[in-house]
């Protein structure tokens, strides 16, 4: 197998990352013949058994399992239209709320969730023939209530949660607030005061901006010491 | 057209010299910027000659009117318009047969490059505007439309890059300014995904020979190859800085990507 | 297309605005960083492209030679057209312009005409017959906010760095000479535009604001401080307190601009 990238080095698309049977094709790859070649711009990485490159950009695609917080956008008889910022608008019903169905006689879906509400809910399940359906019987899955929402781009979250949480748990301890943070790119930040608060929106633009650097996690620290 | 009285055909070329100054194969000068708006998902802006043409990308998408939607796959539509300052004389501002003509070939050109089956039901929308126009706009915004979608992440087989070809005073010469294409003799714009010269787009307008034409789409494919080099450095330098730190962090073996 | 603001952004930003603040850091009484680039358009008279924030506007000025409207035989004629084009905003759709954008144009149009900007006299050739028209096109090509403000920043920019050439009329044939001239420029108009949120107004909304406002309010001066055009739009309602504030700010901030960015490009002109 002939490798043509170093790790992490940027691609373009159509560009030639590896040749030979032994890799599997992965994320931001596909295969011709026996090569394997770029779909989009971003960082390639040789994993175990595949070749895959970390896209730098792109719309957040829905996966089942994944953590978002949307935006009830329309409210219908016996469901929610939720908007979750990819290219499909997203359905919530009162079954996946509570367990329980409602009746739509007795029930005004609008006093559980009306336009303008921010929840945080999984996907239950998306593929071709359906849009995303989400779910919040989990725990932790609820409607938010103040606090601010800031949005960042989804391939960057993975940096602001950091391998095995360190970047986001350094954070949330440092500044105390409650962060919940969206695969689709919304992040909800909730302190005690709207300083502590508004230095979590800092740190989340700084991550942003520099995600694929290196130090970040100590320059963040240091951001975020210096305030607190 | 008040732009073409200014020269005869003669002076179009004269003892292998264009009327801007350039050989047969020379390209015009061309600048590319990537991600120059800040609500679209995706853009770019060239200036190729005096051609400028700003594009932005938006998408994948949910698509509206949602009759339009195809199960199996995301559309492309493709939305090229000239202001009415870009030309001469003051064009009109509502879209004319060629605007739409061209709308639909460029799209053409672009879709073959695009993984559109991984989103079924959505769109993508390439929006085009010719800001100044010289002849030659219709590869510029292929040219520049691909490093738009590119900057919003939309999934590609490969880069698309976009030259024409022109015919003047019996000679084929790379990439025919306003004037060239008016007084010459033919106009053959070609696109093509560089890695395999695969064709996306293809035209001709004008009179040539099966020699020429042949030669004519070897020179324009030629000239693409010389400007996807201009294309992956306007990408790569959007990243340099990311990029070298990306090599300090490999040196240090560290790597926070969770 | 689905453009909620959440309840949680519309009271942060109310929240702040509360205190005087917004959230990139400015007073309700502060405009973003406006950026002014002219003659950036050769085939067109005259162009200038506007950033105020993100909002990114460019206006070109095409110059005809045609009839003067019939009630007004000794004068030229401006005309202004916008076009919220679809690259600008994930809620513009391609097609003609729709009313949003014929107000917008209507506007800076406004401005433009009330204040005298251009002498128009002088841009007759034969009275009655022949006199330059001016077509202002403007597109938005980034929406963040207060199209109105650079759209009318772009107009005037236009305004002041085209050049239409000289004419020379023999036996009722008009001639277009090679020399070229500037406009004759009596005025400039300044455009301030205010949102209604909550209980305050904010100058120079960004597009969060905009989402959030009740309704927008945009004010235009003349050099001497009077005001020429009012444009209230959107729904909701402004109180009379509203209105004097946004009155108050108008000149005073219409005053700042007009010094330090259209006194510089009118004198430079020549150059």
């Amino acid at each position: 197998m002939v490798v043509h990238v170093k790790k992490r080095q940027i691609v373009l698309p159509g560009e030639i990352l590896a040749e030979g049977n032994k890799f599997k094709s992965g994320e931001g790859t596909f295969r011709e013949g026996d090569k394997i070649l770029a779909t989009v711009i971003g960082l390639a990485e040789i994993r175990e058994d595949s070749v895959v490159v970390v896209p730098l950009e792109g719309v957040y695609m829905p996966k089942p399992g994944d953590t978002v917080i949307g935006k009830i956008v329309n409210v219908k008889l016996t469901s929610w239209d939720v908007d979750i910022l990819a290219p499909y608008l997203a359905t919530l019903s009162p079954m996946n709320v509570s367990g329980k169905p409602v009746d739509p006689v007795k029930t005004d879906l609008r006093r559980i969730y009306d336009i303008g509400d921010l929840i945080v809910a999984k996907i239950l399940a998306f593929d071709r023939t359906q849009p995303p359906v989400l779910t919040m019987k989990e725990k932790n899955l609820r409607k938010l209530e103040g606090g601010r929402l800031v949005r960042m781009a989804p391939t960057k979250i993975p940096r602001l949660i950091g391998r095995r949480g360190s970047m986001i748990n350094m954070i949330k301890k440092k500044t105390e607030c409650q962060i919940v943070i969206g695969q689709n790119g919304l992040i909800w930040v909730s302190g005690s005061s709207p300083e502590s608060e508004e230095l979590v929106v800092k740190a989340i633009r700084q991550i942003e901006k520099e995600a694929h650097t290196t130090g970040l996690t100590d320059r963040i620290r240091e951001l975020i010491s210096q305030k607190t | 057209m008040n732009s073409g009285s200014k020269y005869s055909r003669e002076e179009l070329l004269k003892n292998g010299i264009r009327v801007d100054g350039r050989g047969a194969r020379e390209l015009r000068p061309i600048k590319l910027e990537v991600g120059v708006l800040s609500r679209a998902d995706g853009s770019a802006y060239i200036e190729q000659g005096n051609n400028k043409i700003l594009v932005a990308v938006y998408g994948p998408r949910e698509l509206h009117p949602k009759h339009l939607a195809r199960p199996d796959t995301a559309i492309l539509q493709c939305v090229y318009r000239m202001a009415t300052f870009s030309v001469e004389e003051r064009k009109n501002p509502a879209p004319s047969r060629r605007e739409l003509e061209l709308s639909k070939v460029i799209k053409g050109a672009l879709a073959p490059a695009i993984f559109l089956k991984n989103f079924p039901r959505s769109t993508i929308d390439v929006y085009i505007q010719v800001l100044q126009a010289d002849g030659g706009t219709r590869c510029a915004s292929i040219t520049a439309a691909s490093l738009a979608l590119a900057d919003a992440g939309v999934p590609m087989r490969d880069l698309v890059t976009a030259c024409a070809v022109g015919k003047v005073n019996g000679q084929l010469v790379l990439d025919p300014n306003d004037v060239e294409d008016k007084l010459g003799e033919a106009d053959m714009p070609v696109a093509v995904m560089p890695r395999k010269r695969f064709i996306t787009l293809l035209q001709m307008d004008g009179r040539m020979t099966k020699e020429e034409f042949i030669e004519a789409y070897k020179m324009a494919i030629d000239g693409c190859m010389e400007i996807y080099k201009l294309q992956r450095q306007a990408l790569i330098e959007r990243y340099m800085a990311v990029r070298k730190e990306s090599e300090e962090e490999e040196e240090e073996g560290g790597d926070e990507n969770a | 297309m689905h453009d909620v603001l959440s309840e949680i952004e519309r009271r942060f930003i109310i929240s702040l605005a509360n205190k005087g603040r917004r959230a990139d850091g400015r007073t309700l009484r502060e405009m973003r960083p406006i950026t002014i680039e002219t003659e950036l358009i050769k085939k067109a008279e005259g162009s200038a492209k506007v950033s105020l924030g993100e909002t990114k506007v460019i206006a070109g000025v095409k110059a005809e030679i045609g009839a003067p409207f019939p009630d007004e035989p000794n004068k030229g004629v401006i005309t202004c057209n916008a076009e919220l084009i679809p690259l600008a905003s994930p809620l513009f759709e391609a097609g003609p312009p729709q009313e949003d954008a014929i107000e917008l144009a209507r506007v800076v149009d406004r401005g433009i005409r009330e204040t005298e900007m251009v002498d128009m006299e002088k841009l007759c050739i034969i009275p009655g017959e022949k006199v330059w028209i001016l077509f202002i096109d403007l597109y938005i090509l980034d929406d963040n906010g207060n199209l109105f403000d650079a759209a009318s920043y772009a107009a005037v920019a236009a305004l002041l760095s085209t050049r239409i050439p000289k004419v020379e009329v023999k036996n009722g044939e008009v001639k277009r000479l090679d020399d070229k001239e500037l406009l004759p420029i009596r005025d400039l108009p300044v455009s301030l535009t205010f949102s209604k949120i909550g209980e305050h107004i904010l100058l120079d909304p960004m597009l969060d604001e905009e989402r959030a406002m009740e309704c927008r309010l945009t004010i235009v001066t003349d050099k001497e401080g009077r005001v020429v055009a009012v444009q209230k739009s959107e729904d909701g309602v402004l109180s009379e307190k509203d209105i004097n504030e946004a009155l108050e700010i108008a000149i005073e901030k219409g005053k700042e601009i007009r010094e330090k960015y259209f006194m510089p490009l009118l004198k430079n002109r020549g150059s």
